[in-house]
């Protein structure tokens, strides 16, 4: 393989790639990135068996077509330390010999792996598929995936929970989002083919790299998808990934219905707030607790060690006419969710211990259910 | 001198050998007698004692209670312990030295309920008890003369005797004038002992072996020997300096062996970990096998941790191999359990990534941390069915209260017929 390419698309190719490869490998190949020249093209795959990203990079000067494997962050960062406008060359005369990177007057071997041994994640039937606009598929994730849980026990959790369902009788696309302590409940128009969709679990990780990627697009992106696997076609780069094998919990059972306490108020005031009040709480885990009356909002954290602060609202800011209710919540919570919140959010009370659904009174397609901590 | 029949409780300012009140041999005799009040009570070979007072045809036989072949001996009854047979012995061993013995698989609801009894019989004694195990406990019964119209050592002569009537079993008492004296007296004159150590103390330790002191094991023992340290009258003569070359816990170790002992005696101390473990009859190797025992370990460990008042906030599994070799693997659980179900699916994913061919001959679950029970199983937004399969569990242990062990269970805790 001997090809010319351009230093900076070669640098931003690497960039996609290199990230899902795992710093710490205990199978070296997983640590290289694959390379293939043929016709033009360079394209490059990387995995960590979960995941597999492929990138096609067209334009480039292939004087002799072949292929190999390298080290990942390697490549990666000697391309990225290269001065801007370079040529990159890159040279492999086949089997052991190491791969020669060439730019101006700088050059490096580079120990290969063999491409016979590089795993391939074998994608196999996807029957599913439908498009989204970049924007959307952004949209679903920034508003669910602070949502989602770290904790091995429940690994099924660890992931959006991605499903067609109805919703006031339209059909919708839904992610969903929960680690027990809250859940965010987003849905997007249903497009078209994602009717018949299976419920799929995408898992943290992959969820993380699809974010990056769409920053770098306006266009839509495709999604393919089976019960197992699912694929992301995001401009040059193909991301597959493995789903997480499990079954979500029912989550609609867990969104409560009666709720008719609400209280209404300017996001930026009360995310000021919470976290002027929050700082006197060291401990994540201790409450802000909320005490709402008829066109008021009072917040208040204390600390053991520290002492207690307080902060009213603005009356014009607050709207609320139902009867008393104190409450407690996690300052961080509170900010993740009103994060995803434009102009004013919306509580849904019961009481001061049961699930309270925050909603943005702007939008009807986001919902989060967030747990009350005892005050 | 104060002499003490432990038959009719008569007592007097006296040595006799024989009570002269009823003519009984088990009398007591000590200068201190009657101010010591600190008294650790033990019961005399507690699971084989309890079998034997339900099945009078055990009577003189030697009687041991553990699992199958490869357990090891939970308890031995004093006719098996002259032919050589020990606690914690395996199982196989001590049926070598009594081929002829009677062997019991442990009945341990039966002995909870016992030691359950015990326990309020010693707690009307005085408050201060603090059980050490299940058939072991030490007592303070400083300042309760007023309350029960004699000295601690006659209440305690008088406990004994109503064990054996209102229990059945026998029990062993050391008294002293502290925790440490008091549980060296209790194994000085087993079974149905009464034994007592006043001021002798130090002297009467000097001669014994370091290996006598609870906290001294075979590789604390090696390690003092190796510096010429066998009895406890070289131990406790070192001092506070000397004694830091043997650890941190180096001087209390010598301290210990003057016989000092601070400790108070505290009901309330705190339970630090709850744990149920079994040993198979033959290696199994299978998810599929091992899930069976430790689905009963789980209902044994939900059973426990509510009878103390606790839930689990993480789950502990343990696994000894075929050749011996310990695995011990946690989880934390998203919110505290006393559940068996959900105690079951938090370590079954441990479980199966430790089954890889290897043979164990030992899997156990603990609760780690400990928390308060209260809260506990009230789930979350993503296990709204934590409360119900709580009701479940409570149902399930109400009818197996009234109709016994076998009325309704999960099926994967059935053992194969063999």
């Amino acid at each position: 393989m001997k090809i010319s390419v351009d230093r900076t698309v070669l640098l931003k190719a690497l960039a996609h790639v290199q990230s899902v490869v795992e710093k710490r490998n205990t199978i070296p190949i997983l640590a290289n990135v694959m390379l293939e020249a043929k016709d033009g093209v360079l394209t490059l795959t990387a995995t960590d068996m979960e995941i597999a990203v492929v990138e096609r990079v067209a334009g480039v000067e292939v004087s002799r077509p072949g292929r190999t494997t390298a080290p990942a962050s390697t490549l990666y960062e000697i391309v990225r330390k290269l001065a801007d406008g370079a040529k990159v060359e890159l040279d492999h005369k086949g089997g052991d010999a190491p791969l020669v990177l060439r730019a101006g007057r700088a050059n490096a071997n580079l120990n290969v792996l063999p491409v016979e041994d590089f795993p391939s994640m074998t994608e196999g039937k996807m029957p599913h598929h439908f498009a989204l606009k970049a924007g959307t598929l952004r949209d679903l994730i920034d508003r669910t995936k602070f949502a989602i849980s770290t904790e091995e026990t429940r690994y099924y959790l660890n992931g959006i929970y991605l499903h067609a369902a109805e919703s006031d009788g339209a059909k919708v696309l839904r992610a969903v989002a929960t680690d027990g302590h809250r859940l965010a409940r987003v849905e997007e128009p249903l497009p078209e083919g994602a009717a018949g969709m299976p419920g799929v679990i995408v898992p943290r990780k992959t969820v993380a790299e699809v974010r990056k990627l769409a920053d770098e697009t306006q266009d839509e992106v495709s999604i393919h998808l089976s019960d197992t696997k699912i694929r992301f076609d995001i401009g040059t780069v193909q991301l597959t990934s493995k789903l997480i094998d499990g079954t979500f919990p029912e989550y609609e059972r867990v969104i409560p219905k009666g709720n008719d306490k609400i209280l209404r108020v300017g996001k930026k005031a009360f995310a000021d707030a919470v976290g002027r009040v929050a700082s006197i709480s060291t401990e994540k885990s201790r409450p802000v607790k909320l005490s709402v009356s008829r066109g008021n909002l009072m917040l208040t954290a204390n600390s053991p060690e520290l002492g207690q602060m307080q902060d009213e609202l603005d009356e014009e800011l607050v709207s609320y006419d139902a009867a008393p209710i104190e409450i407690g919540f996690q300052a961080k919570y509170l900010t993740d969710i009103t994060d995803q919140i434009s102009e004013q959010v919306e509580f849904h009370f019961a009481d001061g211990a049961a699930p309270t659904i925050v909603k943005d009174a702007g939008r009807g397609d986001a919902l989060y259910v967030l747990m009350p901590m005892r005050v | 001198m104060t002499s003490l029949c432990r038959d009719c409780l008569h007592h007097a300012e006296a040595a006799f050998r024989s009570c002269p009140s009823c003519g009984s041999g088990r009398v007591v005799t000590h200068a201190e007698l009657l101010a010591l009040s600190i008294a650790h009570v033990d019961c005399d070979a507690f699971f084989a004692s309890v079998e034997k007072r339900d099945d009078p045809s055990l009577r003189g036989k030697p009687v041991l209670i553990g699992g199958g072949r490869r357990g090891v001996v939970a308890a031995a009854c004093y006719v098996a312990r002259t032919r050589g047979v020990r606690s914690a012995m395996p199982m196989f061993k001590a049926l070598e030295a009594c081929p002829d013995a009677v062997v019991i698989k442990p009945n341990m609801a039966k002995y909870a309920t016992c030691a359950r009894q015990l326990r309020a019989m010693m707690e009307a004694l005085t408050p201060l008890v603090q059980p050490l195990s299940i058939d072991e406990a030490v007592l303070d019964l400083s300042g309760t003369e007023a309350l029960h119209r004699a000295p601690p050592a006659v209440t305690l002569a008088r406990f004994a005797l109503a064990v054996e009537r209102e229990v059945g079993v026998t029990v062993s008492i050391g008294l002293a004038s502290n925790r440490l004296l008091a549980k060296i007296a209790a194994g000085r004159d087993k079974p149905r002992g009464f034994a007592v150590i006043g001021a002798e103390a130090r002297a009467l330790l000097a001669s014994e072996p370091v290996r006598l002191l609870p906290g001294i094991g075979p590789a604390a023992a090696q390690r003092l020997a190796r510096a010429g340290i066998v009895t406890l009258g070289q131990l406790g003569s070192l001092d506070a300096k000397a004694a830091l070359r043997f650890g941190e816990d180096g001087p209390a170790l010598a301290a210990r062996a003057r016989g000092e002992d601070n400790r108070p005696v505290d009901p309330v101390r705190e339970t630090k970990s709850i744990s149920a473990e079994t040993t198979f009859d033959a290696d199994l190797a299978t998810a599929e096998a091992l899930e069976a025992p430790l689905w009963r370990l789980c209902e044994r460990l939900a059973r426990r941790l509510a009878e103390k008042g606790f839930a689990a906030g993480g789950v502990v599994l343990k696994l000894k191999t075929a050749d011996f070799a310990s695995r011990t693997r946690a989880a934390r659980l998203p919110t505290p359990s006393s559940v068996p179900e959900t105690l079951f699916a938090a370590i079954r994913p441990l479980l199966a990534r430790e089954v890889d061919g290897t043979a164990f001959r030992l899997i156990g679950i603990g609760a780690a941390p400990l928390v308060p029970a209260l809260g506990a199983d009230a789930g979350d937004l993503a296990d709204p069915d934590a409360p119900r399969r709580a009701a479940r569990w409570k149902a399930v242990e109400a009818l197996r209260a009234k109709f016994g062990e076998g009325v309704l269970g999960a099926g994967r805790g059935l053992r194969p017929k063999r």
